[in-house]
């Protein structure tokens, strides 16, 4: 139950690093690697805060700023600089790594003996339960993970409300008609490349915060958390998308949260059936290839059945 | 309205590939009056049209719409002031949206885009008003994704939002081109219909000489990236498609002539 509670927990958490990816690949089609460093840098940058003292939230939303700033970078590099897409997110990416070790000053900072969101999570499950545990439909769990759950619930749902009524809003429907088709959008009036830029920010904006979130829960940052982490938001991404098979702003938002904390528990599960914890970056970038590959098989198959 | 100076214009300059697509055009274009472009493949007729659109910056010249001086202004600057149906009819709808949010976006062309809801109510009301009278039904797709509907019924839409808010230059770039004849001749109609309601200032690429013939006030004629021939008045009024026609053949007849003319004297010379 602990096992399923907490891989819930951080499938939530990353669901936020997954509504980013959603901006970049599905809004703009930009396959955005600058997640995997931007992801580390909100973890590095709360985490530094949190050290010094300051107040969570601060320091959460010092994280999302610091991924905005992360993200005008790669927006800037590729659309006034004309760097091809995934080069531009590579140097930032390499670049945020030094970032990263500067701004924790060691590659791995502990959070166990500071005040963090989980802090208020276990306050939150205690005021609930009444002890430092309860049960939970049979189980016995703990009051840090119960409340953990809900208040990444809280969160989750707060800013995917936030995200839904920002892209229907004039400038979030011109964001998304400016990856749809950039040739009607820059003939009503619309800058592409202004939109590409604020995209990516609020994009790695969420990333950042997902880190910041991800550190104060596991309790640390490591300057190698974010590898990897890019296909990770896509295979939630596109886990959500089969899950609802709509374009539209609201079922996609919901599906690329589901798809999140499904894959977080598909692999939660796997794991706990002897799946090699070494394997799983390996078993993760399959399945994305799959999942990329598999609708033009498919199609193919149908083709060739509908011409015989 | 419109004034264009010694444009110039050359792609892939300095390459085997270059090539002079405008060669010195100079324009003017009167407030209100609707001009049909015609020329043959690779004159340039196009290119004019992207030139003013911004689609490029011009290598030399310059370009005014209005009292703006517009040559260095980037694409969707210059969209404030200029409405556009492209050739293709998928380019000028964005397909995943819906027909009301596609629409709902052109109704603030050129106008800043904050944190507004982009459909509320009342703007909702107005769109479906307005899609009603192009008596296509499409008044019953609001919600849907633009991208189920046939090239006619798009270019319809693109029309629509090209002309929402009245814009001082509508820019027509073969417009009817992709389409089966019926929806052709419908999107000709909702043109002249639009055009005469608002008054616009309009320019119009076209390959049919039957519709620069019958269409607007002014036909311009380009060959080679120049304006070849420019009819407005009572001169304009006495054209018809055969004349346009024959002016075509003869300048392809100079053209061989020309040709077969470099032969002779190559033959002899070289």
């Amino acid at each position: 139950m602990t096992l399923l509670l907490s891989a819930w927990t951080i499938g939530l958490i990353l669901s936020l690093l997954a509504l980013g990816v959603y901006i970049s690949y599905r809004v703009f089609k930009f396959a955005d690697i600058t997640a995997d460093g931007s992801i580390t840098f909100g973890a590095a940058m709360a985490a530094s805060l949190l050290t010094r003292g300051v107040h969570p939230v601060t320091a959460s939303i010092a994280a999302f700023l610091a991924g905005c700033a992360a993200g005008l970078c790669t927006g800037v590099l590729h659309t006034r600089f004309r760097i091809n897409q995934l080069l531009s997110g590579i140097l930032v990416m390499t670049a945020l790594y030094s970032i990263n070790l500067h701004v924790m000053g060691q590659s791995n900072l502990p959070l166990l003996s500071v005040t963090t969101m989980t802090t208020y999570a276990q306050d939150l499950g205690r005021r609930i339960a009444g002890h430092d545990s309860m049960m939970l439909l049979g189980w016995p769990v703990s009051a840090r993970d119960f409340g953990s759950l809900l208040l990444m619930m809280a969160v989750v749902l707060v800013i995917a409300l936030l995200a839904w009524l920002f892209f229907n809003t004039n400038l979030g429907s011109a964001m998304r008609a400016s990856g749809d088709n950039e040739q009607m959008i820059r003939a009503l009036g619309v800058s592409v490349e202004n939109m590409i830029v604020l995209g990516l920010c609020i994009s790695n904006g969420l990333v950042a915060f997902a880190g910041a979130l991800l550190a104060q829960y596991q309790g640390f940052a490591d300057v190698q958390m974010g590898i990897g982490m890019i296909v990770w938001g896509l295979a939630s991404v596109i886990i959500g998308r089969a899950l609802v098979g709509s374009d539209s702003v609201g079922p996609a938002l919901i599906g690329t949260i589901i798809g999140s904390v499904l894959f977080r528990l598909i692999i939660a599960l796997a794991l706990r059936w002897g799946l090699n914890p070494n394997d799983l970056k390996l078993v993760t970038a399959i399945f994305v290839f799959g999942a990329l590959v598999l609708p033009m098989a498919m199609q193919k198959v149908r083709r060739h059945a509908a011409a015989s | 309205m419109l004034q264009l100076r010694d444009v110039r214009k050359t792609f892939f300059a300095r390459t085997p590939n270059e090539v002079h697509a405008l060669r010195g055009v100079s324009l003017t274009i009167e407030e209100g009056s609707f001009v049909t472009v015609i020329g043959m493949n690779g004159s340039g007729k196009s290119t004019l049209l992207n030139a003013v659109a911004g689609t490029f910056f011009v290598d030399r010249g310059t370009i005014g719409i209005g009292e703006n001086d517009v040559t260095r202004w980037p694409e969707y600057r210059r969209a404030a002031m200029i409405g556009r149906v492209f050739q293709n009819p998928f380019s000028g709808t964005a397909p995943s949206m819906t027909v009301a949010e596609n629409l709902a976006l052109a109704a603030r062309r050129g106008l800043k885009r904050g944190l507004g809801r982009l459909l509320p109510a009342r703007v909702q009301d107005e769109l479906r008003d307005r899609v009603a009278t192009l008596n296509m039904q499409l008044e019953t797709r609001m919600h849907n994704p633009i991208g189920t509907l046939s090239g006619g019924q798009r270019q319809a839409l693109t029309l629509l939002m090209a002309t929402w808010r009245r814009p001082d230059l509508l820019l027509l770039d073969e417009h009817t081109a992709a389409l089966d004849p019926k929806s052709a001749d419908q999107i000709v109609r909702l043109t002249e219909q639009i055009v005469s309601q608002h008054r616009l200032t309009t320019m119009m690429v076209t390959h049919s000489m039957q519709q620069a013939a019958t269409l607007g006030d002014r036909i311009v004629m380009m060959n080679q990236g120049t304006v070849f021939a420019d009819y407005a008045g009572a001169h304009r009024r006495h054209i018809r498609a055969e004349d346009l026609v024959h002016r075509f053949d003869e300048i392809r007849r100079d053209e061989r002539l020309d040709a077969s003319a470099a032969e002779v004297l190559s033959d002899a010379y070289v």
